[in-house]
């Protein structure tokens, strides 16, 4: 698997884009979909509600177990993806694209966000 | 090998090629899932899946009174099984709490072989030779004898044909005979814990990767892929077949697991737990324990084994395993539900998951059964 170059990382396995005007795309990695299993439900933040990086902001339940999805970065939900809601297999057929779970005015990130070499030094161990 | 370092099957390295996701369960290193678990579940149901069960525990007991062994060791009439058949059946503590469940096959008048889950092998091969005792029987740990392979779907059948000319139309549900598999011997038993038909295959372990390819091979166009315990879980949660550790458990006699159909008072001779069953059952009768149940979500979230059942504000009882269902396409529990709140249909009954009361509705077991 490979991690586009263009993205930044958490240690939580989330994925960030750069922002455009302002708002970024997050979703979860492909290691770490690929160590959920199959997806079968996504509870996501509510549009308008503030999120704090670091900090658990829905849950993500496979066949095997229920994890938390942490917010890489601070700032407020502006859209929820809810094609991945109706259909959480998007999160393992395509993490980085139709996957992606929510949209964020950040204002706020940690200084800590990995590259995608980091994160690939990061799960390699 | 230290006691930490996790059993490998014969097929390691075939599931490693295959890029199977690895677990560990029961101190086996086995294989999870290969590629999606919902698909390799829906391929069960729909055309056939290939299993590794090698972490099954094997123990053979033989001898003149073997039979009679197994009588006394066992909640079940084992000299009633007729050669060539298998029986379900439970071995109990003297205080008739649940040490495992089993699969026992008669090979022959005076041959056995217990199958054991691999979290209690141990235990039952300590069980079995302890009450041995006194008896003219053999009780042989024979867990690394053998390598467990299971063809399971409604197209396993055919599959198997194609290899073997052993009678398999004539090899009937909880049935085994010895024959020959792609040119390797094997024990061939229809039985299964997937709520198909299908078939488990008990061969030498150096015979394993050889049958394994034989049957991929002669699967491929019906569509057989290769499965993990992943989906075994799903699939025998569906089928409504118990699972030690999660339904059963020293705590509970077969009566509290509504399994009391295994214990058999009306054999010869007396056996282990036999006093305490029977209280048990009386028990049972007289003030109903807590009843396993199916619960199926209305919503999305899923129930997971020890989550709370409530109703009307109160814990009525206790998820034991639950999954999203790829058959129902919602998820699905089994629990143990206060006798009063048990009945298919029972009105609001909801499971807490993590603090939200979700609205799960009573059914009866088994969620699914397959057209015969």
């Amino acid at each position: 698997m490979s991690n586009p170059q263009q993205l930044r990382y958490s240690k939580e396995h989330e994925w960030l884009t750069a922002a455009e005007d302002g708002v970024s795309t997050v979703g979860i990695t492909e290691h770490a979909a690929n160590a959920l299993g199959d997806v079968v439900f996504v509870d996501l933040p509510a549009v308008g509600s503030t999120v704090t990086a670091g900090e658990t902001c829905g849950e993500l339940e496979s066949t095997k177990s229920v994890s938390d999805l942490y917010s890489p970065v601070s700032g407020e939900v502006t859209e929820v993806n809810e094609d991945v809601v109706a259909d959480p297999s998007l999160v393992n057929s395509a993490p980085f694209e139709g996957g992606w779970l929510f949209k964020v005015r950040v204002t706020d990130e940690p200084a800590d966000l990995l590259t995608a070499d980091e994160y690939d030094a990061h799960t390699a161990g | 090998m230290s006691s930490t370092e996790p059993r490998r099957t014969a097929l390691d390295a075939l599931h490693r090629s295959l890029g199977a996701t690895m677990t560990d369960f029961a101190g086996w290193d086995m294989p999870l899932r290969y590629g999606s678990e919902r698909d390799e579940h829906n391929a069960v149901r729909n055309r056939a899946g290939l299993f590794d069960l090698s972490h099954m525990g094997e123990i053979t007991v033989t001898g003149p009174q073997a039979a009679a062994l197994l009588d006394h060791a066992l909640v079940g009439n084992m000299s009633g099984v007729k050669e060539g058949r298998a029986r379900y059946t439970m071995i109990c503590r003297a205080d008739g709490g649940i040490l495992d469940d089993l699969i026992v096959y008669r090979l022959g008048g005076t041959e056995f072989m217990v199958v054991a889950n691999a979290s209690n092998a141990q235990t039952v091969l300590d069980a079995l030779t302890e009450r041995a005792a006194g008896f003219d029987a053999e009780v042989r740990d024979d867990r690394d004898a053998y390598a467990l392979l299971a063809v399971q779907g409604p197209e396993s059948p055919a599959i198997l044909a194609s290899l073997t000319d052993a009678d398999l139309d004539g090899l009937k549900y909880y049935a085994g005979l010895p024959g020959t598999v792609a040119g390797v011997p094997a024990l061939i038993a229809r039985t299964g814990y997937t709520g198909e038909d299908g078939f488990e295959l008990f061969v030498k372990p150096e015979h394993a990767v050889e049958l394994w390819q034989a049957l991929t091979k002669a699967g491929e166009e019906k569509g057989l892929v290769p499965c993990g315990l992943s989906c075994r879980d799903t699939l025998r949660l569906e089928a409504g077949m118990p699972l030690y550790g999660n339904e059963l458990s020293t705590e509970l006699t077969p009566f509290d697991a509504g399994l009391g159909r295994v214990v058999k008072f009306d054999k010869e001779s007396d056996f282990v737990g036999r006093a305490a069953l029977a209280e048990a059952a009386e028990r049972a009768a007289a003030q109903p324990p807590r009843v396993l149940v199916g619960l199926v979500a209305e919503g999305r979230r899923v129930p997971r084994s020890g989550y709370a059942v409530v109703a009307g504000g109160e814990v009525i009882g206790r998820v034991t395993s639950g999954a999203p269902s790829p058959t129902l396409g919602k998820p699905i529990a089994m629990a143990y539900v206060d006798a009063a709140h048990a009945a298919p249909g029972t009105e609001g009954v909801a499971v807490d998951i993590r603090g939200s009361h979700e609205p799960y509705e009573v059914v009866a077991l088994p969620f699914y059964k397959r057209q015969k």
